[in-house]
């Protein structure tokens, strides 16, 4: 369990994320805000609570790692890593704009604290599992993150992954599958529906849980109960809503990647309070 | 040294390297048999990964792993290190400015019994689009163990075509080799013939003979590595002889030919030949049989050579 007031603290955290990508697309006037906003609680929760970092020394060889393979949320990751101090604040102002370190998707080699370039969907978890291995076999103590879309799992690669990560017994490897149920061309149940999404990772070998993805402390349990496996890689499946948290764009499937201004983005900033 | 596999130097440089450098690792999608790794297995059973029937994922986990601070040399045959894992290789290695070293096996006709669907003749090509990429085709067992150390000391990606099989050497053991520069087998004056690979260097040798003893002088230039290009030994032969014929196992277009084309056409317009596959696909068939079909053979060059000094 966490402490109240770190319960409290947490929301708090991941509401800051949350206006701070808000106003950084806004302020762009388009990008992915759907698939953004339904990974805050997470990102909150592993940047103040689980992962080992140092905004001061990004590439510390003993930190925790994250790969977020839906790299087109990579605003929703600036905001957070802005908010810890891996750069200044006011950098989220040049999202997209020509020679920024800000790129639309994810990229190793422009951003302090990001991990691993991705963008190309379906990528990213054979990364984190190669990031896995070479941390055992230099017997660092440390933990994978991995975060995929639930359209992404439609990409062939993951589960070419899955088989690897599970054979490798690859247990600091925690990865989330972000289930907000919709991708560009409507409803994941419509276009490629996951059908039993627990029981695909259960069968390739996966500890696997499923929990709400807005809910901090059942993140932080779950979290805990993936570190307590010995042997197998995890699989967090997350219910979450696309758009989350802005009622602008909640929950409409037109949310991936979407045109608003900086006075939509600051009234949805307002009503979070 | 005498005549030896290919892959038998490719498994055992790597063995020497990893000795005492231990960032060294092998990755492979179920063909550790065809690459020779096995014995590289047997002693460092941890750092020789085997992805199965994967290479996607193979190229990603060899990505991972070098964002973790390891070297890994990932092999598989060259039509799936190509064409197969294309984006894998360009995004997460090499856009991502990673250090993973991918092999591509059996290249072009070496492919021979498993014919077509594994005869790659366009993997350079691809491979010449992804920026800063090194991509490199070594065509004996001296140069193989020579620059597959350079691949190991280079920071940064680099695709290496590697001939599996038994091969003389060309070379003696002493020969200088470095990632980029190409080396002069044989000095000529009248026109230069600059070949690629296990298969064309040879046969570009015996076309120097064949022209020899019709009085035409012919240098042979081994250029194993294809990018980047060795622009100043290109242009100072451009400059010394009459004319140049290209050789390789390979489409001409996106080729060796095509490189040294449009650099002379720039720099210095020359006459030139190239020797290679005219878009064609593969198709099975045994290594000679193949050779005389698309004509990669010394016949080839010198005639090739010939009828650009008319």
């Amino acid at each position: 369990m966490l402490p109240s007031a770190s319960l409290i603290h947490l929301q708090d955290f991941a509401k800051e994320i949350r206006k701070k990508t808000l106003y950084t697309i806004g302020n762009l006037g388009v990008g992915h805000i759907g698939g953004a906003l339904s990974i805050v609680e997470l990102l909150a929760l592993l940047y103040e609570q689980e992962m080992h970092v140092d905004a001061k020394n990004p590439n510390w060889e003993d930190r925790d790692l994250l790969v977020l393979s839906k790299g087109h949320a990579g605003p929703a990751l600036y905001a957070t890593l802005a908010l810890k101090g891996f750069f200044p604040l006011s950098e989220l102002d040049t999202l997209n704009q020509g020679g920024t370190n800000l790129p639309s998707h994810c990229d190793r080699t422009k951003t302090p604290g990001i991990d691993m370039s991705t963008g190309s969907l379906g990528q990213g978890l054979s990364s984190a599992c190669g990031l896995a291995l070479a941390k055992r076999l230099d017997h660092k103590n440390v933990y994978v993150y991995a975060v995929i879309g639930d359209g992404e799992s439609q990409e062939g690669q993951n589960w070419e992954a899955a088989m690897f990560a599970s054979q490798y017994k690859l247990d600091h490897l925690i990865a989330f599958t972000d289930y907000n149920k919709m991708q560009i061309d409507g409803n994941t149940e419509d276009i490629m529906g996951l059908g039993d999404i627990v029981g695909k990772w259960e069968t390739f070998g996966w500890f696997t849980q499923r929990i709400d993805g807005h809910d901090l402390e059942a993140m932080h349990q779950a979290v805990e109960n993936a570190k307590a496996q010995q042997g197998k890689p995890s699989m967090i499946i997350l219910d979450t809503i696309k758009g989350k948290g802005a009622a602008f764009c909640e929950g409409k499937v037109t949310n991936h990647n979407m045109n608003f201004d900086l006075t939509i983005a600051n009234e949805a900033i307002a009503q979070l309070g | 040294m005498e005549t030896k596999e290919m892959r038998a130097v490719y498994c055992d440089t790597l063995i020497d390297l990893a000795k005492t450098n231990e960032k060294i690792m092998v990755v492979e999608a179920d063909l550790m048999r065809a690459s020779g790794t096995m014995k590289f297995k047997d002693i460092f059973p941890e750092r020789a990964i085997d992805v199965g029937v994967a290479e996607a994922n193979m190229v990603g986990v060899s990505a991972g792993l070098s964002a973790g601070g390891k070297i890994p040399f990932a092999a598989t045959f060259g039509c799936f290190a190509s064409r197969r894992v294309f984006d894998q290789f360009f995004i997460s290695a090499n856009y991502a400015k990673l250090n993973v070293k991918l092999v591509g096996t059996d290249p072009g006709i070496s492919a021979a019994f498993n014919g077509g669907t594994h005869m790659p003749f366009e993997d350079i090509g691809m491979m010449k689009l992804i920026p800063n990429l090194t991509i490199l085709e070594p065509s004996d067992p001296i140069s193989l163990e020579a620059l597959l150390r350079a691949c190991a000391e280079h920071e940064g990606c680099t695709y290496m075509r590697l001939h599996r099989k038994a091969i003389a050497p060309l070379y003696k053991e002493d020969e200088k080799f470095a990632l980029g520069k190409g080396n002069v087998l044989r000095d000529g004056n009248d026109v230069t013939l600059i070949a690629l690979g296990a298969i064309l260097v040879p046969e570009a040798l015996k076309a120097s003979e064949m022209l020899q003893k019709e009085g035409i002088s012919a240098a042979v230039i081994d250029m194993h590595t294809v990018k980047p290009l060795d622009e100043e030994l290109v242009l100072a032969y451009a400059k010394k002889t009459r004319g140049i014929v290209t050789a390789e196992n390979h489409q001409v277009s996106g080729g060796l030919g095509a490189s040294i084309a449009s650099f002379l056409s720039k720099e210095h317009p020359t006459r030139m030949a190239m020797v290679g596959i005219n878009d064609e696909f593969g198709q099975v068939g045994t290594q000679t049989w193949l050779q005389n079909y698309y004509k990669l053979t010394a016949e080839e060059i010198a005639l090739q050579a010939k009828s650009l000094l008319k």
